[in-house]
C-alpha cells in the first residue's frame, strides 16, 4: 500500500507551550485511521498542522507524494484534505445545499446545475436530502455533524479528518455518523478519526494512534491499544 | 437583463430631471449627498456586510479620493472624469495596502486599525502645504458643463452614474463566487479556508473594491464644494452612516443598503433643512439602535418576516 501521509517531526509550540514535540505518524491510502488521547494531549493542533489551520509549526507534512508544509489551509483542501469541526462551523446564513456549493465553487470550480445535483447525491447519501433546503442555523446536532461530514466531501478529499464528529451524540446516532464514514471509506478515502467514544473508534479503525501530551505513546490495533499499559496510564493515570 | 433596462431607465430618467429647467436648484445639491451615501453604503457593505469586516476607516477612502481629485486639478487641470477615476484607482490602492496590513485581525481589532487609517492620513494632510493643509483649499470649478444648465446638476448626474455603477458591482460580488466566498468567510473563516475559499484573497479584493468605490465617491466632492478642508473631509460620522445605512436596510443583498442610504440620508438632508444640520447624527442613531434591537436583519429582514407570517 501506498502512504498518502506523512507527518516527520512535527514540532508546535504555543509560546513557552509545545503542544506537539516531534510527532511522526504515516498513513496508508485507503486507511481507517483512529487518534485517540486524553483531552489536551494534541490531537486537534495535529490535525490543525495537517489540514493547514496551522502553518507556523517545525517539521514537514507531505501529502500524496509533495510537501505541503508550507501550503495554507485552502490549497492543502484542493490537494485533498477534508475535514469536519469539532465545533460544528456550519455557514449558518447558507441552506444545507449552499453549504456544500462553497467547496464545489472553490475546489471544483464550479457550482452550476450538475454540482447542485451532485451535492443532492451527496446529502441523499448521508440522509439529509429532504433538509437541502432548510437554513443551516436550523439544523440539529446530529444533522450539522452530517453536514460537516457532507461539506467535506463536496471538496473531493482523498483524505478525510473526522474530528470528532459524534461528540454529544445518542448512541444510534453515533451508529448512523459511523456508517457514513464506513461508506466513505469504501469510495476508497483515507479516514483519519478522532474520537473519544471509545467503541466507535474501535469499531472503525484499522490502526490506532495514541497521543499523550503531544507525543505519539503507541499505536497498533484497536485490540493492542486498549491492553497497552502506557494508553491506560495515559487515560486513568498511576 | 431585467436589471440593465431598469437602471438604464433610472439614469435616463435622472438625466432628464437634471437638464429641465423647472427643478430647484436646491434639490440637486442635496440630492448629490443622498446618492453619494448610495454609493458609500454600497461600498462599505461589499467588505462589511458580505464579509463581516466592519470598517470604520470611512473617511480616510473618502479623503483619498477628494484630495486625489485636488492634486490632480490643480497639477493638470484633470477633468472631473479623470479625476474620479484616479481617485479611486488610489482609494483602492490604500484598500488593497490596509487590507494587507490589517486583514489577518479580526472582528473589533480590524475596526480599530481602519480607525487609526483615518488619523494617520489626516495629520499626514493637515501638513500637506500643496492641498492647503489644516486651513483648506479654494476651488475654481472649470466652465465645462457638458450640456447641464450647471455645474451642480451636472455633479448630481455624475454622481447618479457612479451609485448606478456601485451598486452594479455590488450586484457582480454578490452573485459570483466571490460573493459566496465572503459569505462564508463572515459566516466561519476556518470552515471557509477547509473548504477551499483563499479567505485572505477575497477579502484583499474585497477591501481594494470597496476602497476604489469610496474613493470615486469622495472624488466629486472638492468640484462640489469648490472648497475642501481636512476635518470635514476625515470626519468619522461618515463612517457611521456608511455603516448604519446598510445595517438598517439589511447587508445580505445588495438592494439593503440602497434602501438604507435612500430613506436615511433624503430623512437627513430633509431634517437638516427643516430642524437642524445637529439632529442628523441624533436620528441615524437612535434609528440605529432601533434597527440592532428590534430589526437586526434591516428592512429586508422586516420585509421577509412579513412576507413569511401573510404566507
Amino acid at each position: 500500500m501506498e502512504t498518502i501521509l506523512e507527518v516527520n517531526n512535527v514540532i508546535k509550540q504555543f509560546g513557552g507551550f509545545t503542544a506537539l514535540s516531534d510527532v511522526n505518524l504515516r498513513v496508508q491510502q485507503g486507511e481507517r485511521l483512529g487518534l485517540i488521547g486524553p483531552n489536551g494531549s494534541g490531537k486537534t493542533t495535529l490535525i490543525n498542522c495537517i489540514s493547514g489551520a496551522f502553518t507556523d509549526y517545525q517539521g514537514s507534512i507531505r501529502f500524496d507524494g509533495t510537501d505541503i508544509s508550507k501550503l495554507k489551509a485552502h490549497e492543502r483542501t484542493k490537494r485533498g484534505i477534508a475535514r469536519s469541526f469539532q465545533i460544528p462551523r456550519p455557514f449558518s446564513s447558507m441552506s444545507v445545499m449552499e453549504n456544500l456549493l462553497v467547496p464545489f465553487a472553490f475546489v471544483g470550480g464550479k457550482d452550476g446545475p450538475v454540482q447542485q445535483k451532485e451535492a443532492m447525491d451527496i446529502l441523499q447519501g448521508m440522509g439529509l436530502a429532504d433538509k437541502a433546503f432548510v437554513q443551516s442555523n436550523q439544523l440539529s446536532q446530529v444533522e450539522l455533524r452530517k453536514m460537516e461530514l457532507a461539506r467535506a466531501m463536496a471538496a473531493k478529499p482523498k483524505l478525510l479528518i473526522s474530528d470528532e464528529a459524534m461528540a454529544g451524540l445518542a448512541g444510534t446516532e453515533v451508529d448512523e455518523v459511523l456508517e457514513i464514514l464506513f461508506d466513505l471509506n469504501k469510495l476508497g478515502i483515507t479516514i483519519i478519526m478522532i474520537e473519544h467514544i471509545m467503541q466507535a473508534v474501535m469499531k472503525f479503525s484499522q490502526r490506532v494512534v495514541c497521543l499523550d501530551a503531544g507525543k505519539i505513546i503507541c499505536e497498533g490495533t484497536p485490540e493492542t491499544i486498549v491492553k497497552n499499559p502506557e494508553v491506560q496510564r495515559a487515560y486513568l493515570g498511576d | 437583463m431585467k436589471y440593465a433596462a431598469y437602471s438604464s431607465l433610472l439614469l435616463l430618467g435622472l438625466l432628464t430631471l437634471s437638464i429641465m429647467s423647472g427643478v430647484n436648484e436646491y434639490f440637486f445639491f442635496a440630492g448629490f449627498v443622498v446618492l453619494q451615501f448610495v454609493v458609500l453604503a454600497t461600498a462599505w457593505n461589499i467588505l462589511g456586510g458580505y464579509a463581516g469586516y466592519v470598517n470604520f476607516g470611512v473617511p480616510a477612502f473618502i479623503a483619498v479620493g477628494a484630495y486625489t481629485a485636488v492634486v490632480l486639478f490643480k497639477s493638470i487641470s484633470a477633468p472631473l472624469l479623470v479625476q474620479i477615476i484616479g481617485g479611486g484607482i488610489l482609494a483602492g490602492a490604500l484598500g488593497l495596502g490596509v487590507g494587507l496590513l490589517t486583514l489577518k485581525l479580526r472582528g473589533i481589532f480590524f475596526s480599530i486599525a481602519t480607525v487609526a487609517v483615518v488619523f494617520i492620513l489626516e495629520t499626514l494632510v493637515n501638513n500637506w502645504r500643496y492641498v492647503g493643509g489644516a486651513t483648506g483649499l479654494q476651488l475654481t470649478r472649470p466652465g465645462d458643463l457638458w450640456f447641464f444648465d450647471s455645474y451642480v446638476r451636472m455633479l448630481f448626474f455624475v454622481m447618479a452614474v457612479l451609485a448606478v455603477f456601485s451598486v452594479t458591482i455590488a450586484r457582480y460580488v454578490q452573485d459570483s463566487f466571490l460573493g459566496r466566498g465572503l459569505r462564508a468567510v463572515r459566516d466561519s473563516e476556518e470552515a471557509a479556508e477547509c473548504s477551499g475559499v483563499p479567505t485572505l484573497k477575497i477579502k484583499l479584493i474585497a477591501c481594494t473594491i470597496s476602497g476604489a468605490l469610496m474613493g470615486i465617491a469622495g472624488a466629486p466632492m472638492p468640484m462640489y464644494l469648490s472648497y475642501i478642508e481636512p476635518l470635514s473631509t476625515f470626519n468619522l460620522s461618515y463612517s457611521i452612516y456608511a455603516l448604519g445605512m446598510p445595517i438598517i436596510g439589511g447587508t445580505s443583498h445588495w438592494i439593503g443598503p440602497v434602501i438604507g442610504a435612500l430613506l436615511l440620508a433624503t430623512l437627513q438632508q430633509i431634517v437638516t433643512v427643516t430642524v437642524s444640520n445637529e439632529l442628523n447624527v441624533l436620528i441615524v442613531g437612535v434609528l440605529l439602535v432601533l434597527f440592532v434591537v428590534i430589526a437586526p436583519e434591516g428592512i429586508l429582514g422586516l420585509i421577509k418576516r412579513w412576507k413569511q407570517s401573510s404566507k
